[in-house]
């Protein structure tokens, strides 16, 4: 970790890196929006905005249960419980008839009150107030490692299984005679969301977490004109908002995850009003 | 001639040991309580186009999804093919509707093809494919739209887009989910004329579905009328100038008027065997009263 610190202070030697949590929070920046640029272009595609948003609100849950029965540590609680209530609603909308985003809704509620009521168990709820907002700036270099091995992890899914999931946003009909498991890729990729959505949460905040899965496929997808485009586009949207959003962060004294939500926010209104220009 | 000889000599139904064909065997598809459709019995020839019509909620292209295995459903499919390769499993190619794709992405015909027909992500690397897709555009005459973004095509050309697409591989049948509609004439001209190229050259089974009772009746080898089940099926001749397709489609255009006078068979469903005998190949007209 010295080595990068020192790295880091030759390669970028600027005012606001000079302090050891910036540092951390700097390369936390550098790997978590990269993840949510690649996660975007997809949530995006299966208009799955609602989907993640309620993963983050089941995260919520997790939270709760891991703090309360403390058997485990809150984080493994966390991805453990957003794993089984991503699988669960993935499931259930296959078989059920009624429409994904009642599902979801009915998901996402149960979640968050789960949650509340246990954590507000007892009159003790202030201490979880910081995940609503989050605070990237209290990451430790033990979990920028995790970060790093997740990014790993994800990249590498996606190599394996992006193809298949372009043929299933295209049209589920035409995956399925191309001898796809539809429901089998659904749950992969439900899982892999709600597995970055968890553990970026306490970094992010429950609160807008949802925005960073959004805002840089929807950005990208007004200027792209192919799949690489679209790809190249988000992951740079994200990460171009991800640095900036932590500077002014720092420079003015504010919430990073928020700056970080308003700048790609930014970038998606600016990408709008260029679109006609962009996109052939 | 001498196939039609032979198909008499053999015994009912054991034509399928020698040419290559698809049946469809009591296909019923119920979500929760309600029956899309029961008892369909389909009998389908390779080189044969078989247009399947009927009103809007009839259960049309349900049955393709059933028969690509997205819907569950009872019954069985049945399919032997002239070569033995790939008798009971065939390759099918499936052309979804174009109204129900999601075209606003940002994805490249090339993208897609891609995708369709290789591991190598479409996302980080350059596709290594360009030359193989090339060639399955020109069967469609669509070699320029390479590099265009599938929201950027007309409806006629993202259709002939789909259907290269699932001739690749070549399928054993190939299953067409209202592929015209929408499109204007003269793209409906060149996608029949596409198809009609296939069936001479390719030997495949055509399954089409279809609002379009003009270009059926001048196309289709058989047609099948489908509303909760099969009502009635045979060549255009006969389903045309049935009065129950009268009945649901109403006053019928030229068709009904080109037909109106030649004799007709229908046959009632369950009752008999409706795929059988009221399949003009495997029981011609001649032998009947």
């Amino acid at each position: 970790m010295e080595i990068i610190y020192s790295l880091m202070d030759t390669l970028l030697p600027f005012e606001w890196l000079s302090f050891d949590f910036m540092k951390n929070a700097f390369l936390a920046i550098l790997l978590i929006t990269p993840l949510f640029g690649l996660l975007s272009t997809m949530v995006v595609s299966n208009r799955m905005a609602f989907f993640s948003d309620s993963l983050g609100h089941g995260a919520f849950t997790g939270l709760a249960i891991g703090a309360i029965a403390g058997l485990l540590s809150p984080m493994s609680s966390l991805v453990a419980f957003s794993i089984v209530f991503a699988l669960l609603i993935t499931w259930i909308k296959n078989y059920s008839s009624a429409s994904t985003d009642t599902i979801i809704g009915v998901f996402s509620s149960t979640g968050i009150a789960v949650g509340l009521m246990i954590m507000s168990y007892g009159g003790g709820f202030n201490k979880f107030s910081g995940y609503l907002i989050g605070d990237v700036l209290s990451i430790t270099p033990a979990e920028i490692g995790a970060l790093l091995g997740v990014l790993v992890l994800v990249v590498v899914l996606w190599g394996r299984l992006f193809n298949k999931l372009l043929l299933l946003s295209v049209n589920q009909p035409f995956a399925r005679s191309r001898g796809l498991n539809v429901m089998l890729l659904e749950s992969v990729f439900a899982v892999m969301v709600a597995v970055v959505v968890a553990i970026s949460i306490q970094w992010v905040g429950l609160l807008i977490i949802n925005s960073l899965l959004v805002l840089p496929g929807a950005t990208a997808r007004n200027m792209a004109n192919s799949v690489k485009q679209y790809h190249a586009l988000s992951v740079g949207s994200a990460m171009i908002a991800g640095i900036t959003g932590l500077v002014l962060a720092y420079q003015f004294n504010m919430a990073a995850g928020a700056t970080i939500v308003f700048i790609s926010a930014m970038l998606f209104f600016i990408s709008m009003v260029f679109k006609a220009k962009f996109v052939r | 001639m001498l196939q039609r000889l032979f198909r008499h000599s053999k015994g009912e139904g054991d034509d399928c040991t020698r040419l290559c064909c698809t049946k469809i065997e009591h296909f019923t598809v119920k979500v929760g309580n309600l029956t899309i459709f029961e008892d369909v019995n389909l009998h389908v020839h390779c080189g044969q186009l078989t247009a399947v019509i009927g009103p809007n909620g009839a259960g049309k292209s349900t049955l393709l999804r059933a028969i690509i295995g997205e819907v569950s459903h009872t019954g069985h499919l049945n399919y032997v093919d002239a070569k033995g390769k790939h008798t009971g499993k065939p390759i099918i190619g499936y052309v979804p509707q174009f109204l129900k794709l999601d075209v606003s992405a940002p994805i490249t015909v090339l993208d897609l093809f891609s995708a369709c027909l290789s591991d190598r992500p479409v996302w980080l690397f350059p596709s290594n494919k360009r030359q193989q897709v090339l060639d399955s555009l020109k069967r469609v005459r669509a070699t320029e739209l390479i590099d265009r973004r599938l929201g950027a095509l007309s409806g006629g050309e993202l259709q002939r887009v789909l259907l290269a697409l699932a001739l690749n591989p070549m399928p054993d049948i190939l299953l067409l989910d209202e592929p015209v509609s929408g499109v204007d004439q003269n793209g409906l001209e060149i996608f029949y004329d596409i198809l009609e190229e296939l069936q001479n050259s390719e030997d495949m089974a055509i399954i089409l579905v279809s609002h379009d009772l003009n270009m059926v009746a001048r196309h289709a080898d058989q047609v099948v009328l489908m509303d909760k089940g099969v009502i009635c099926s045979g060549t255009p001749q006969e389903v045309f100038s049935d009065k129950r397709t009268h009945k649901i489609f109403g006053m019928l255009t030229d068709t009904n008027r080109n037909y109106g006078g030649t004799g007709f068979v229908w046959v009632e469903h369950k009752s008999s065997h409706p795929a059988k005998c009221s399949c003009p190949d495997c029981n011609p007209k001649e032998g009947e009263p």
